[in-house]
């Protein structure tokens, strides 16, 4: 262990820990906006700078590894000058049209603005000017609302091992982009949209259904897989405004494209509201009572059993059902029926 | 009687653009034509490609030997071969009007050369050469008879320091990395010299590639590397080429490879070609652009010492600094500090620039006063105009003023002044350079050469030259002053790298020494220096006018009227201040104020 | 894509191989084999070596060294270093620019006989300014005189 002082507090942290890390043990607030404890630190945004005794300027808290009496000052009007100047910076290269924005508030930088009370910004200047808009039909880019915090890259390449966007160009021009600004083309796992701080990514189906105000969350897990993530369902009256994770779970919060997007079959309209029978080779399928329906199906099953007995009948279940839908199923027919014939399509 | 000639002639980048090739050709041809190998002169006559002697002003440069007596040519071209080889070699009677004059030696004899010493007269393509004058002896010294330890300790108590910007001492780096426990560790030569205005390095790799690679085996052998990385800019192409050769001698003669000088130590040195970007001198970037990755560094700590290429503890020096490691090692610790000033030992190689006579390589030793450098070095300012302000350091340094002309240069001295050693570019500025202007163009560089990982750095250098622009443009407020200085300050102190917290050095630097400057800018809507053409008015003065209509030609907007042979006359409200006219002008007719 | 190119990639992919060498120098030896950096030869490299293709165009747009276009049979360097600056280079390049007909961010000429460009520093401060055409230097440069000697290529 390695003990340490952050603010006249002393702390200790394991070997390897960062400054930030030894910080937020000590429950001490730290502004961030590239980092994410689960990825790689980046030390890009500066906002997390610390005065260490020793060193001669600010370092990142976030990249600087914890050493034995290190001594840390988290807070100083230096500091504070700092990273206000940082936001303001960011602030100056930014649309701020927060009251149209889908990612107000659940939004870093505007967290960052009110904090350091920025009306406005003493540098006015040049600002990006992107107005690509993307074919797919799952990832919202605004290129504009980027603060190049690099998370969205990082996930993709250290989680998600797939490399589909990166930086391009260097200094002002910076951006990011799927390789020679071609289309994404990826599994549209959103995780970029996850951990994006500001507005830049979001999902396509969020859009209209409202941001924060009559959203209803609803915990839940995920019934695709059997990793059976954590869900969050945001619901806007009978309809699920967007799907987000927790990362307080043994998912820590990634998702895929199943679970984060594969949701609006739940109020579509192709769904079924009435059983179907074909009563006749041949004909078309006709609605008909459940009793009907379930009375046919158990004659049916049974039948089939008694003649060639419980192996001659297997059962597929949909992943669309929920977990307790899914048990009821097997138990059907592993108990009911006496066949392990039973899968479904994320398997059990 | 049998003679021994050699010409030399200088074949260094400034060289070859002035026309050293043509000019070896033309007394190669000389020679054959009038047979000197056979006739009169007995003993063989060499052609030398020797590399940078340091005036590049006067080039091309040729040294004409005979004996053990030298005369150096100035200015020579491929028509002064054939008289040159006609009364000079063969007649015996030098050409005094084209021989170097008395300046010529004032710029040499005030120097100091511990690494310029051998440019000009040793061919850099020749290991024999290198080894003649007593080349690979340090590190055959070092393998043969002093322990890794032993060695750090030279270093250590010579004082040598970082060559290439900060100054930090060389031996401590080198211990820090040795101090790692690790299975590999790698050394890295720092060749990409990016500096505008700086070309020490690339005319020591081309004059002299051994030495670099000799500092780099002792280097390697001091620290325990077994694989080395010279990072060079791929617009040094003689410079890589002549590395090339250097490195393919090396090996041959088994000062690389396996078992060097017979020794257990191995050590296998590859080229890395630079692609182009200024950051990759910043440490953590270039090793970033060694692993084939985008240039973009990363936080220290971990410094490379003990996490640098794919993780191993990396040792990056620059070539300057491992070109000091030989002599080092050869004459000892004690003969290093006794050249130079208190904090700073050694010499330091500087090229020397800008608005002065002699312009060139130059190695002075450290604590020289700035006054002696541009003075009795430099010769002064060119054209008699008066002197301003000196840059040194490149973009990452800040612009002296008059009033600290007799500052020692070394690493303190420049740094009490807000500016830094960096590489070792000086270039000086006279009455007719702008300061805001100066700002502004380091400020333009620095945003351009920004890799955009941080935020102070990418967006703040893009603001400071935005206000810098507007100033120089006339279009400064008052409040711009303060918010230049606030955010050059914060730009400075919260940036990720050497880039961005240097970016605004020339930014403080002008604003503390040429505030009035400013002003004029701010307040008056003056250029004081006339150079921001948008603050600019130009006339045609009626007295010098012939009417010659070259103005009138070069005007792409139409805004001079005249006829041929009368006075013509600028219309100021078309006129957009390019200053097309006053180069145009023959006759000085056209002024601006 | 043509065999023969493809010839040529599996080529460089096979040097890179035995070289180890990383993205930086497979970009430079495509730069040199076609002239300048071509979309389909790095698909086909991000194919063949398992590396994302946003990898390999994010060093390609970082470094100055590679282009993404055909750049022109004459290639005018002008040194932007600051002694090149503080005796004129910006006029040189406005009245190349001029004399070339590039408009805008255009850096190559219509004909393609000419790309314009400016380097950093070529470290040959002592005869500034310094433009550089091919590999061919010229010193003590003023606009008039590198016009003249610019018409050289036109023929």
């Amino acid at each position: 262990m390695i003990s340490l002082t952050i603010d006249n507090q002393p702390v200790e942290v394991e070997a390897g820990a960062t400054v930030l890390e030894a910080a937020r043990k000590l429950r001490i607030d730290i502004p961030t906006l590239c980092h994410d404890s689960r990825l790689k630190p980046h030390g890009a945004c500066r906002l997390c700078i610390v005065e260490i005794a020793g060193m001669p300027k600010p370092v990142t808290s976030c990249t600087t590894p914890a050493t034995e009496k290190m001594v840390v000052t988290t807070q100083s009007a230096h500091l504070n000058r700092l990273r206000k100047t940082t936001v303001e910076l960011l602030l100056s290269d930014h649309p701020n049209d927060c009251m149209i924005c889908i990612g107000s508030g659940d939004c870093k930088l505007q967290e960052l603005a009110y904090r350091f009370n920025l009306r406005g910004s003493r540098f006015r200047g040049k600002m990006r000017a992107h107005d690509r808009i993307d074919e797919n039909p799952f990832v919202q880019r605004d290129q504009n609302k980027c603060v190049l915090c690099g998370l969205c890259v990082r996930v993709c390449e250290e989680i998600q091992g797939v490399g589909a966007i990166g930086y391009a160009n260097r200094g002002f021009e910076s951006k990011i982009t799927p390789p020679f600004e071609k289309e994404l083309s990826c599994e549209f796992c959103g995780q970029c949209i996850a951990v994006c701080p500001t507005g830049a990514l979001s999902g396509k189906l969020w859009v209209g259904y409202p941001r924060q105000q009559g959203l209803e969350k609803t915990e839940t897990t995920c019934s695709y897989c059997g990793c059976g993530c954590n869900l969050t369902l945001h619901t806007y009256g009978k309809s699920i405004a967007k799907v987000t994770s927790r990362q307080d779970n043994h998912n820590r919060g990634w998702l895929c494209v199943k679970g984060r997007f594969g949701y609006e079959f739940v109020t579509s309209n192709e769904r079924l509201t009435t059983p179907l029978i074909r009563r006749q080779k041949g004909g078309s399928l006709e609605p008909a009572s459940w009793e009907e329906a379930l009375d046919l199906v158990a004659s049916r099953l049974l039948d089939i059993k008694s003649k060639h007995g419980p192996d001659a009948v297997g059962g597929l279940a949909s992943a669309r059902c929920t977990n307790e839908e899914g048990y009821l199923f097997q138990k059907m027919f592993r108990a009911g029926i006496g066949t392990n014939n039973v899968d479904h399509c994320a398997r059990y | 009687m049998s003679r021994k000639i050699t010409v030399n002639v200088c074949m260094g980048t400034g060289g070859i653009a002035a026309g050293g090739s043509t000019v070896m050709e033309a007394f190669r041809q000389e020679f054959a034509e009038v047979g000197v190998d056979n006739a009169r002169v007995v003993e063989k006559c060499r052609l030398h490609k020797v590399g940078c002697r340091g005036f590049c002003a006067r080039d091309v440069l040729v040294d004409i030997a005979i004996d053990d007596q030298s005369w150096t040519y100035q200015y020579v071209d491929e028509k002064m071969v054939k008289r040159l080889v006609a009364e000079h070699i063969l007649d015996n009677k030098p050409v005094e009007q084209w021989l170097v004059g008395d300046d010529y030696h004032t710029f040499h004899d005030n120097q100091e050369k511990i690494i310029l010493g051998v440019l000009g007269h040793i061919d850099p393509e020749s290991i024999d050469e290198y080894i003649g004058i007593g080349g690979y002896k340090a590190a055959e010294k070092v393998l043969a008879t002093m322990t890794p330890q032993d060695t750090i300790e030279e270093i250590k108590r010579s004082g040598l320091r970082g060559r290439g910007g900060a100054g930090f001492p060389t031996g401590l780096k080198w211990s820090f990395c040795a101090a790692n426990q690790a299975d590999r560790r790698y050394i890295i030569c720092n060749a990409d010299e990016g500096d505008p205005g700086a070309f020490m390095d690339r005319s020591v790799i081309e004059g002299n590639p051994h030495a670099v690679i000799e500092g780099m085996i002792i280097g390697a052998y001091a620290i325990g590397a077994d694989t080395g990385y010279i990072y060079i800019r791929a617009e040094y192409p003689l410079a890589v080429q002549r590395l090339k050769i250097a490195l393919a001698a090396a090996k041959e003669r088994g000062f690389l490879g396996k078992g060097i000088c017979g020794s257990s130590f191995d050590l296998d040195l590859k080229i890395k070609l630079g692609a182009g970007a200024f950051v990759c001198g910043e440490e953590t970037a270039l090793i970033a652009s060694i692993e084939g990755e985008r240039g973009m560094p990363r936080a220290k700590p971990p410094f490379p010492a003990n996490k640098g290429l794919w993780g191993k503890p990396t040792i990056i020096n620059n070539v300057e600094t491992l070109a000091n490691i030989p002599p080092i090692i050869n004459r000892g610790a004690e003969w290093f500090t006794s050249i130079g000033s208190e904090k700073s030992k050694g010499t330091k190689v500087i090229a020397l620039t800008g608005k002065i006579r002699n312009t060139g390589l130059i190695e002075i030793p450290m604590g020289m006063p700035l006054k002696k450098i541009i003075y009795d070095i430099g010769g002064g300012i060119e054209g008699d105009r008066l002197f301003k302000a000196v840059q040194t350091g490149g973009p990452s340094g800040g612009c002296i003023p008059q009033q600290h002309i007799d500052l020692p240069v070394d690493y303190e001295g420049l740094k009490s002044v807000g500016s830094m050693m960096g590489s070792g570019g000086m270039v000086v500025l006279d009455e007719t350079d702008c300061m805001v202007n100066i700002a502004k163009f380091f400020l333009t560089f620095t945003q351009e050469e920004s890799c955009g990982k941080c935020v102070p750095c990418r967006i703040g250098t893009k603001r400071l030259l935005e206000i810098l622009t507007r100033i120089t443009e006339g279009e400064g407020k008052p409040s711009d002053l303060d918010l230049l200085q606030e955010l050059a300050e914060d730009v400075r102190d919260a940036s990720l790298c050497g880039l961005g917290m240097s970016a605004p050095n020339p930014v403080l630097s002008t604003l503390k020494y040429f505030r009035h400057e400013y002003e004029a800018h701010i307040f008056q809507k003056k250029c004081p220096a006339k150079v921001c053409s948008k603050l600019l008015t130009f006339y045609i003065r009626p007295d010098h006018c012939v009417g010659c209509g070259a103005c009138k030609k070069a005007c792409a907007v139409k805004a001079i009227s005249g006829e041929l042979k009368q006075v013509h006359q600028v219309d100021q409200a078309l006129c957009i201040k390019c200053g097309s006219c006053f180069d145009a002008c023959k006759f000085n007719a056209v002024i601006k104020e | 894509m043509e065999k023969e190119k493809e010839e040529i990639l599996e080529g460089i992919y096979k040097a890179a191989q035995a070289n180890g060498d990383n993205i930086i120098s497979i970009l430079q030896e495509l730069q040199h084999q076609f002239g300048y950096v071509q979309k389909d030869s790095v698909e086909w490299f991000a194919r063949k070596s398992n590396i994302p293709e946003a990898k390999f165009y994010g060093v390609l747009t970082f470094y100055s060294q590679f282009h993404m276009s055909p750049r022109g049979k004459n290639i005018v360097t002008v040194c932007s270093g600051t002694v090149c600056h503080v005796k004129g280079s910006a006029r040189i390049i406005s009245k190349l620019r001029e004399d070339l007909k590039l408009k805008g961010n255009e850096v190559t000429t219509k004909d393609g006989l000419f790309t314009l460009e400016n380097v950093n520093c070529v470290g040959a401060c002592s005869i500034a300014p310094v433009v550089i055409v091919n590999e061919k230097v010229y010193g003590k440069m003023s606009p008039d005189k590198m016009l003249k000697n610019l018409k050289a290529y036109k023929e």
